[in-house]
């Protein structure tokens, strides 16, 4: 076995799992406060990106647009809130992941209706002048002698960028008061309500947060694939991500997105001569959370459900 | 003040049960009966292969579904991945057994018993899984299905294209064609082929929402503890349902693929098929088998209608892409607007037209 090989391989699986884990903290974050299993996370990427290259590509700088794009996923956030989620407070959880499916159904429309469907490059190094968004690769020889291989650079930009949303999402949960009653929430819905926090404003602000996040996240998945409707189906791998790693935790999608995004890559390699095709990729992923979950149900931090008649 | 119950009176607990217990609802079954069967056939061969015979197709696969979905209440994002199964088994069961014992009703048949099977191995994380994190199983039943296909071209004959279309002598019903002097092939013929499937589906179905097993996979999917301290075990039910689901579901892919676009295609069995018969379901109202194949005609016939709006009255100005993009908003908000105003979906929507029927002219 090539060691070195081996060692390329982990840290483009680690890297693509970066990628999955943010889009994952979205879901979560949704999921945790309010139950909703949002499946509308995909379309809010796309939505995100799409505004975003398109006003760039009409002559606004890059932090114009950011800051406009950013707002109007804000907006959309708290609309969301008032006129899908609001009304149907109280109902079943199956009844509101269909709203999100009309949600995402919506917004797919929508996005490319306003904009327009055809596939859009991003380049974010013609914006930002980073030595971390140049295309050429790092050679980790030039560092390390023994460790003979190559890190696109954007890649651990990705990381960075993932890394301070971690920092900042923690000491927003953790130090602020909006967080500390998202936390309540997330804990008991009707205690929360019965100690005076306003729920509806807390969800607006997790929908708008959410958006912020599908922003960050969509722009890093613009660079890397490019911003079309097949973003909607890359997202679609962030599935697995969140049930390996517990529908309830933050650090549960990132480690699951690290799982995923290593696990595909090494099935691939090794394993698609066992099943006697190329491409397995497209579901491993769905195999190694079906497996997991046989034996874990509730995912890795997943809360453990205890039900009652 | 035509609809009424009035005079109707029940003599024995038989006619309790039956579906259709008012004499007016009898005489409209019977009327639509011989409209479908006799009128339907004769309309042009536009009307049927664009309109008629996709919808009956699609819509078998969203009364599958609903089995699943809307009384048992298992999430599943993989129905084109089981319609999959169900055409491709169908097209090898037609090519690989000697004609003088397959035609294409009992192909049908058995690849809704394979499609079943299918669903059956996929289904079995439902024991251990529930609710949401059952989505990964059906995904992975999704794209499995359809990678497994595309990557062993033997269940396509060795077709590099990956489109085979259908030889017509797999039309041929046992010689049933000439010896009736009927085109079999034909869309009447094939029509009445899908119509006849679906009719005796869509009534097995409704009996088995009224039958002790489409209770207890109603009393699984309202409380699935709850059922199984009442006695009812809880896989049985489960891995019950996604037989049955997923046999309408391979059924309604081997009309798709045989009575309705005349080949078999991969590429019309991707996800995007699996939301769009979600979308149905949940427009036309979960649990419910007619709401069903209301969300199908509405859904499918949508996009067309649309387009046909803006060829005659804007002169052309709407693009594939912008019906699409509308379609999708269209679907998108009537799924959100039937979640808050009237859950029950279209079937809904329909009870309480029938009622204010019922009521008319004095609605107290």
């Amino acid at each position: 076995m090539d060691w070195v090989y081996l060692i390329e391989v982990l840290v483009g699986g680690l890297m693509s799992g970066v990628m999955y884990s943010l889009v994952a903290i979205g879901f979560v974050l949704i999921y945790k406060s309010s139950g909703i299993f949002n499946f509308a996370q995909g379309t809010m990427l796309l939505f995100a990106s799409l505004t975003f290259v398109k006003m760039t590509e009409n002559g606004i700088d890059f932090w114009t647009s950011l800051f406009i794009a950013a707002g109007i996923m804000v907006i959309f956030g708290i609309a969301t809130e008032r006129y899908v989620i609001r009304p149907l407070a109280n109902q079943d959880l199956l009844a509101l992941f269909m709203a999100t499916v009309g949600l995402a159904t919506f917004q797919e429309g929508f996005s490319q209706f306003v904009w327009d469907s055809d596939v859009h490059g991003l380049q974010m190094s013609k914006f930002l002048d980073i030595g971390l968004l140049d295309p050429a690769p790092i050679f980790m020889s030039d560092h390390i002698p023994w460790l003979d291989i190559l890190i696109p650079k954007f890649d651990i930009f990705a990381s960075l960028v993932a890394g301070s949303l971690i920092v900042v999402l923690a000491f927003f949960f953790q130090k602020t008061k909006t967080g500390l009653s998202l936390r309540a929430v997330s804990d008991d819905h009707m205690a929360a309500m019965a100690v005076g926090i306003p729920l509806q404003t807390v969800w607006a602000v997790v929908w708008a947060v959410t958006g912020v996040i599908a922003l960050v996240a969509g722009l890093l998945w613009a660079e890397r694939v490019s911003v079309s409707f097949t973003l909607i189906e890359a997202v679609m791998k962030a599935l697995p991500v969140i049930l390996i790693g517990g529908l309830t935790s933050i650090p549960g999608a990132i480690v699951g997105g690290l799982v995923i995004g290593v696990g595909e890559k090494l099935g691939e390699i090794y394993l698609a001569d066992v099943f006697g095709g190329q491409g397995i990729e497209l579901w491993f992923a769905y195999f190694m959370a079906l497996i997991f979950l046989i034996f874990r149900p509730q995912g890795m931090f997943g809360e453990k459900l205890i039900e009652r008649v | 003040m035509i609809y009424r119950e009035t005079g109707n009176f029940v003599t024995n607990y038989f006619k309790d049960r039956e579906i259709f217990p008012l004499k007016f609802d009898k005489i409209i079954v019977i009327i639509g009966l011989l409209f479908l069967y006799l009128y339907v056939p004769t309309t042009s061969e536009y009307t049927l292969s664009a309109h008629v015979v996709p919808i009956l197709a699609v819509g078998l696969a969203t009364v599958g579904l609903n089995i699943l979905t809307g009384l048992t209440g298992q999430l599943s994002l993989g129905t084109a991945g089981f319609m999959c199964v169900g055409a491709f088994s169908t097209y090898n069961l037609m090519l690989r057994i000697p004609e003088d014992f397959m035609s294409l009703p009992v192909a049908l048949l058995f690849s809704g018993i394979f499609a079943g099977l299918v669903g059956v191995i996929f289904g079995l994380p439902a024991i251990r899984i529930k609710g949401f994190y059952l989505l990964v199983s059906t995904l992975a039943a999704q794209y499995f299905v359809w990678w497994f296909f595309n990557s062993y071209a033997w269940f396509l004959n060795y077709e590099t294209s990956g489109v085979v279309a259908i030889p017509p002598k797999m039309y041929d019903y046992w010689g049933l064609g000439n010896l009736l002097g009927i085109d079999m092939q034909g869309y009447p013929a094939r029509y009445v082929l899908a119509l006849t499937v679906c009719l005796a589906l869509t009534y097995f179905a409704k009996n088995l929402l009224r039958s002790n097993t489409g209770r207890n996979f109603m009393s699984v999917r309202d409380r699935d503890i709850a059922a199984s301290v009442m006695g009812i075990s809880v896989p049985r039910t489960k891995l019950l349902a996604f037989f049955v689901s997923c046999f309408y579901c391979g059924v309604a892919g081997g009309l798709y693929s045989f009575c309705y676009i005349g080949n078999v295609d991969l590429m019309i069995y991707e996800i995007d098929r699996s939301f769009t018969i979600l979308f149905m379901l949940i427009i036309g109202g979960l649990g419910s088998i007619s709401g069903s194949w209301l969300g199908a005609i509405f859904v499918y016939e949508f996009p067309i209608v649309f387009t046909w709006v803006g060829d005659t009255i804007f002169q052309g100005a709407f693009n594939t892409a912008v019906v699409e993009n509308v379609s999708n908003m269209v679907y998108g908000v009537f799924i959100i607007a039937l979640l808050i105003r009237e859950p029950g979906g279209f079937a809904a929507l329909w009870a309480t037209t029938k009622q204010k029927l019922r009521m008319w002219p004095y609605p107290h």
